[in-house]
């Protein structure tokens, strides 16, 4: 009975950490740490090199995910949408997830500099870049902090070119501007949806700062320099024409629907962007991990 | 409206994988023009789908759904012309640029009569192409047999778009719910007969 009870516990407890990671976000960023490392056809690769990118990108990461989770619990508390998140529920204490967040992301970016030191040091800009300059410094301060989070985003892709090809290279410096161009139409999409929420919050967003055809706007521009710069540098990997023609289509679907909400804007239609968007990067990240295999 | 369902969706999906695979595999080695109209083909049935798995079926209320649609009749027409009778590619190119330029500028200038005449004119050439082409020369043993599946999937597109028409139209010979019904399945078995037997001609 007592078991049951302590077993009961810890999975409610794990389902509350679970929750603090973002799993899917957390995902789909491991997702472009993985392509980027398996964009440098390194011959040399290796399962137990490939786990270690693995392990060392989800727990720092994660780690990174959590820590913002704490500095944004006021936040959080005060909209809608994110109301309902572990800390403002109260079920785990903002301390209890400082010490996992912090012990996380001091693990990821550890292994991460025992694997491979250039490696750990662009996980560690990318936890840097996240929690430091987006989170706690820019976040309630501009709305241009977007561009910051991008940033960040764009490091795990980074990170995975680098450890393949042994350098920062000119294809993983575009694989992650792709990357870091994505993340406003990720976002804005989101401010765009969620308005209200982050106005009552008071977080400086562009809806907020520069309207809404302002927003649409940035999202289309940034879409198209993010696919031109995804199929630039999917030609330096060296991406079959096959595999280029179908980037391509995408890229159309993504600049198609941005433009579109640019002249049409409608809730519908900037959801639509939104999720095409998450599709598009989904894509793009699998063509060049099933491309290099 | 009917809501789109998971099953309407995983159908999408599954249209969605197979143009991708036509694109990025079924196609090497052609032409470049043949090349060029599959990918345009295959890429508004890509990006559709996803669009239909994520929007719904409301998409299908946006003008420009007729304009975009036409582009898949008409490029897929273009590259079996190029593929199997190059002689007559300039002449049909023409075709195909003036009659979508007639879709279009007819839908936007000319809206009512003038444009169900030029989008019936266009596709229906078009969609005669991709069905008597394939039939007519694997009949003649000109290609595989399998390659009349090519033209089974041209007869499909004909099917689908004539539903789409009555349901813009509203007129009724199938309710709107069953049409939505059916499209997912007819997008479905008319992408795979296009890439089966593209791939055994």
């Amino acid at each position: 009975m007592m078991i049951q009870s302590i077993g009961q516990k810890v999975r409610r407890r794990l389902g509350a950490y679970w929750k603090l990671v973002k799993s899917l976000q957390t995902g789909l960023l491991l997702l472009t740490g993985l392509a980027g490392y398996m964009s440098a056809r390194c011959p040399v690769i290796t399962w137990r090199t490939l786990l270690a990118l693995t392990g060392s990108l989800f727990l720092a990461i994660s780690g990174s995910t959590v820590l913002n989770m704490v500095y944004d619990r006021d936040i959080d508390a005060q909209m809608k949408r994110t109301c309902n998140r572990p800390l403002p529920l109260g079920q785990v204490s903002a301390t209890e997830a400082f010490v996992l967040g912090a012990g996380l992301s001091i693990l990821g970016i550890g292994w991460a500099f025992i694997l491979y030191p250039i490696y750990g040091t662009v996980v560690f800009a990318g936890f840097f870049f996240d929690v430091v300059v987006y989170t706690i410094w820019l976040k309630r301060r501009t709305a241009w902090s977007i561009l910051w989070g991008g940033i960040a985003g764009g490091m795990p892709i980074l990170a995975g070119r680098t450890l393949g090809v042994g350098q920062i290279d000119w294809i993983g410096l575009l694989l992650s501007m792709a990357v870091l161009l994505w993340i406003p139409t990720h976002i804005l999409t989101f401010n765009l949806r969620h308005k209200a929420d982050y106005q009552a919050s008071g977080v400086p967003t562009f809806p907020f700062v520069y309207g809404d055809r302002g927003t649409n706007l940035a999202i289309a521009l940034s879409s198209v320099v993010a696919s031109v710069a995804m199929g630039i540098a999917a030609y330096g990997i060296g991406m079959t024409w096959g595999y280029l023609r179908v980037l391509a289509v995408l890229s159309t679907g993504l600049f198609f629907l941005a433009v579109s909400s640019v002249v049409r804007p409608s809730v519908k239609l900037n959801f639509g962007l939104f999720k095409f968007a998450s599709i598009y990067m989904l894509s793009s990240m699998l063509l060049v991990l099933v491309e290099t295999m | 409206m009917r809501e789109i369902s998971l099953l309407d969706r995983i159908l999408l999906l599954v249209t969605g994988l197979l143009s991708a695979y036509q694109i990025a595999v079924g196609i090497e080695g052609l032409g470049s023009l043949a090349v060029t109209c599959y990918t345009i083909a295959f890429g508004v049935l890509l990006v559709a789908g996803l669009i239909l798995i994520i929007l719904g079926f409301e998409a299908l209320e946006s003008p420009l759904v007729v304009v975009v649609a036409a582009l898949i009749p008409l490029s897929l027409s273009l590259g079996l012309i190029s593929q199997y009778i190059p002689t007559y590619q300039v002449s049909y190119m023409v075709f195909a640029v003036l009659g979508f330029l007639a879709i279009v500028v007819t839908r936007y200038l000319t809206p009512g009569k003038t444009a169900t005449i030029a989008l019936a004119l266009v596709h229906g050439t078009a969609g005669l192409v991709i069905f008597a082409l394939p039939i007519v020369l694997s009949l003649q043993g000109k290609t595989r047999p399998g390659f009349f599946l090519v033209g089974i999937g041209g007869g499909l597109i004909g099917i689908g778009g004539l539903l789409l028409t009555f349901l813009r139209a509203g007129r009724t010979i199938l309710s709107a719910r069953m049409i939505y019904t059916l499209l997912p399945i007819l997008l479905l078995m008319m992408t795979a007969a296009f890439v089966v037997g593209l791939a055994i001609a």
